[in-house]
């Protein structure tokens, strides 16, 4: 691969079209674990954008304003929504209530989970926490297991074989992401993983990024959810009635569509064992609807350069860096109009991806990698 | 990016610490008013790397400069009151005590004494 990051962009398509392909082996104890440590990429000093400190304490300023009035916004719909579909329940009326409950439980709630995860949705950290709980029970993630694997995927962004939550891997299992547009692979290794976990079970693989004196956590966890969902399937049997899973735990599958929709921007199709967020993922521009859900993670190169930065605070740190950003993607019609193409090139090479362009007021990261006319000379 | 500094004046002094009586060598680190009011500053000395803090009560504290997760400088993070929460997983320390707040972060920071003299900011290193 070294010698192909030598061509010019036209030769280098050609070259990797043509190549034989790596294969990619993304066990987190495998082949391409043991070789990222060898090759320095876990735990590598990442590129960030100069930002003078007095700025970025600006941009990195804690407050509650913001993460209150939007979970009064977001729970209060889920009541509203919640009741008036109990109330309709039985007539078609009650769909569109329901649907709307759905994204706010199965999509909404993975950007609580998210941000409340880094601690930076509150100032008060308390609210972090509640919020955090209730987030990972809607998204059926362990808050125990996930915390720990978010800060794996922070430290090895897209690093094959060391970041647990690649959501693409190569070549892509297409079938498998439209699936989880209804959470329904998801859901299922969630409730495989929760009930294995309740069993005093804590894998192979959870044990390479769970600190030992954390993994009894993973298991309380897991036994409190079981026998919620228990409950619940209880009430359901009792009642007669599907109602009490339409509530809790259903909407984890209808409701999945858009944090799907919006997470598959977030690398796909992007460069995997490169140290630069701007190589790896992508910042979009969304409607204000499909931002309040997704908590403004759509500006996700700004987000994994400075995780300190509130989600509220993320528009203004956009405006700060983007002169050393790739151009944002102006839709997310036009971030899948570039991704699902390059999805397919990858079903027949998996070392395909979409190399981005940094603007000329950016600084370059590597310039066998970045500099064309470097990149011409060498050939 | 906070500043950094590198001073070479040792006073081999000893000092009162809880009770005890040690050995530290008195390191001129900065000037008191390099720090803003909560916040840190990276000081490197030696080989090895310290963080120093204003809190917002105007004491002075130091503790080892990278986060016990992984290698990560401190300085880089955000003071909140007597936390310093690093920047790459949001961890956090009390950085008057050491003591880790919880996870990512499992193991304690090391910490050092600090004394401010005629405006100069001093850290005791062993
Ligand atoms: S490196 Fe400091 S919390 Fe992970």
């Amino acid at each position: 691969m070294l010698r192909i990051r030598f061509l010019s962009v036209k030769c280098r398509e050609e070259a990797v079209m043509n190549a034989i392909p790596t294969i990619r082996d993304y066990s987190l104890i495998g082949r391409d674990a043991q070789a990222a440590v060898a090759n320095g990429l876990t735990a590598a000093e990442w590129y960030h954008t100069d930002v003078p400190r007095k700025q970025m304490k600006d941009l990195m300023k804690r407050s509650d304003g913001p993460a209150i009035r939007d979970t009064i916004i977001w729970l209060g719909c889920m009541a509203l929504f919640a009741g008036l579909g109990i109330a309709l329940w039985g007539n078609w009326w009650s769909v569109p209530f329901f649907l709307a409950y759905g994204v706010l439980y199965g999509s909404a709630a993975d950007s609580r989970w998210h941000e409340c995860g880094h601690g930076t949705a509150f100032k008060t950290r308390w609210m972090n926490d509640a919020v955090y709980q209730i987030a990972s029970f809607m998204m059926m993630r362990n808050p125990v297991t996930w915390r720990w694997s978010h800060a794996r995927h922070h430290t090895d962004t897209i690093i094959v074989g060391r970041d647990p939550e690649i959501a693409v891997m190569r070549p892509p299992d297409l079938l498998r992401l439209v699936l989880n547009f209804f959470g329904l692979l998801d859901a299922w290794h969630a409730v495989g993983d929760m009930l294995r976990n309740a069993c005093g079970n804590v894998s192979a693989e959870e044990k390479t990024f769970i600190p030992k004196q954390e993994q009894h956590r993973v298991v309380r966890i897991a036994r409190i959810w079981v026998a919620i969902y228990a409950a619940t399937i209880a009430l359901a049997v009792a009642m007669g009635s599907i109602l009490p899973l339409m509530l809790i735990g259903l909407p984890r599958l209808y409701g999945a569509w858009h944090h799907v929709l919006t997470g598959l921007l977030q690398h796909g199709g992007l460069a995997d064992n490169v140290t630069d967020h701007r190589l790896n993922s992508r910042t979009v521009y969304m409607n204000p609807v499909s931002r309040f859900i997704y908590w403004n993670m759509n500006y996700h190169v700004e987000h994994h350069m400075f995780p300190m930065v509130p989600y509220h605070a993320l528009p203004k740190l956009h405006e700060a860096i983007k002169h050393d950003l790739p151009a944002p993607n102006p839709s997310i019609f036009h971030g899948y109009r570039e991704m699902i193409p390059a999805f397919i090139r990858q079903l027949r090479n998996e070392d395909y991806f979409l190399k981005r362009e940094l603007p000329p007021t950016a600084k370059p990261y590597r310039e066998e990698f970045h500099s064309d006319a470097i990149a011409q000379a060498a050939e | 990016m906070p500043s950094l500094r590198q001073r070479n004046s040792p006073i081999g002094i000893a000092v009162q610490q809880n009770g005890r009586k040690e050995m530290s060598n008195w390191i001129e680190a900065c000037a008191a008013n390099d720090i803003d009011e909560e916040d840190v500053i990276r000081f490197d000395h030696d080989g090895r790397t310290f963080a120093i803090y204003r809190s917002p009560d105007d004491e002075y504290f130091a503790t080892d400069g990278l986060c016990t997760h992984e290698h990560v400088h401190l300085a880089d993070g955000l003071v909140m009151d007597e936390i310093i929460e690093c920047p790459k997983h949001n961890g956090r320390f009390d950085y008057k005590t050491g003591e880790a707040k919880g996870a990512p972060v499992c193991v304690n920071l090391r910490t050092y004494p600090v004394k401010v003299e005629a405006g100069k900011v001093f850290i005791g290193i062993e």
